[in-house]
């Protein structure tokens, strides 16, 4: 019952998903794609629940469906000067789409062909509170996460600066 | 019939391929940047897919998710603030007015 549910639940997500990134991809307005974006994102969130990844769910929502998809289209709101402009012709390139081809050809000769090793299935999955304090032990994950938060921090601070006006620097 | 790794990997690939023609065939910075951002996600639910079945209780692959999406928004950030910088002397966001490269 568990396994139909689950089933059930990975191909409407795995639908939504292919087909908001086919969306974003050849809609022909920058606003539909931000949402189409905004969609994918979404749908990755509830893969993440799918796989126990609780954590992450709530983070992929927060950042990439609120505040990227703000950032995006706050970006397209701001280097468009009338609203027609958001209307482009589509693009489209042959070597592009032969390379992503390809690229997903290679990776499904190797997931098809490849030998997986599943770890030990346990009876119940750590949730966010275990997560949580591996994250934060000392000989865990602590400082790799402490050297990113300055990597973030100097990339605003940076995306700050640049952003400015060409007085003001 | 039960959902395995292998699904969960190829989702992701498709994902992942889709960006990587948007982010090759786009000609507007900003499709481009989402374009990016489409890669990110197939790659963070590739990571998580492979936490999931293969370390289930160390929950590595989340741990990388976790720095994956660090980068991803620093670069999203640092991407669209270029995009405003380069859209204030050029008067366009468009791939191409980035031909010319001084001032």
């Amino acid at each position: 019952m568990t396994d139909t549910y689950t089933l059930v639940a990975f191909g409407v997500l795995a639908l939504v998903s292919v087909a908001s990134a086919v969306g974003m991809l050849t809609a022909r307005n920058v606003v539909h794609a931000a949402y189409c974006l905004l969609a994918v994102s979404i749908a990755a969130a509830g893969l993440f629940a799918l796989l126990e990844a609780r954590y992450l769910a709530l983070m992929q929502v927060l950042v990439y469906a609120g505040a990227v998809a703000i950032l995006n289209l706050f970006t397209i709101m701001i280097t468009l000067r009338r609203r027609e402009d958001a209307v482009r012709p589509r693009d489209f390139s042959w070597p592009g789409l032969a390379l992503a081809v390809t690229f997903f050809a290679a990776v499904a000769v190797a997931v098809a062909g490849g030998v997986l090793v599943p770890g030990v299935e346990p009876d119940v999955f750590p949730g966010v509170r275990e997560f949580g304090e591996r994250l934060f032990e000392i000989e865990g994950w602590v400082l790799p996460f402490e050297i990113a938060s300055l990597v973030l921090t100097a990339a605003l601070v940076g995306a700050v600066w640049w952003s400015r006006e060409e007085g003001e620097r | 019939m039960t959902l395995g790794l292998e699904a969960y990997l190829m989702l992701a690939a498709l994902l992942f391929s889709a960006g990587m023609y948007g982010a090759v065939s786009k000609k507007g910075a900003v499709q481009v940047l989402m374009s990016l951002e489409l890669m990110a996600v197939g790659v963070d639910l590739n990571l998580v897919a492979f936490s999931r079945y293969v370390t289930p209780v160390e929950m590595t692959g989340q741990f990388f998710t976790v720095f994956v999406m660090i980068v991803s928004a620093a670069e999203i950030g640092l991407g669209l603030a270029l995009v405003l910088a380069i859209f204030r002397s050029a008067r366009s966001s468009e791939v191409d007015s980035l031909a010319e490269l001084k001032g």
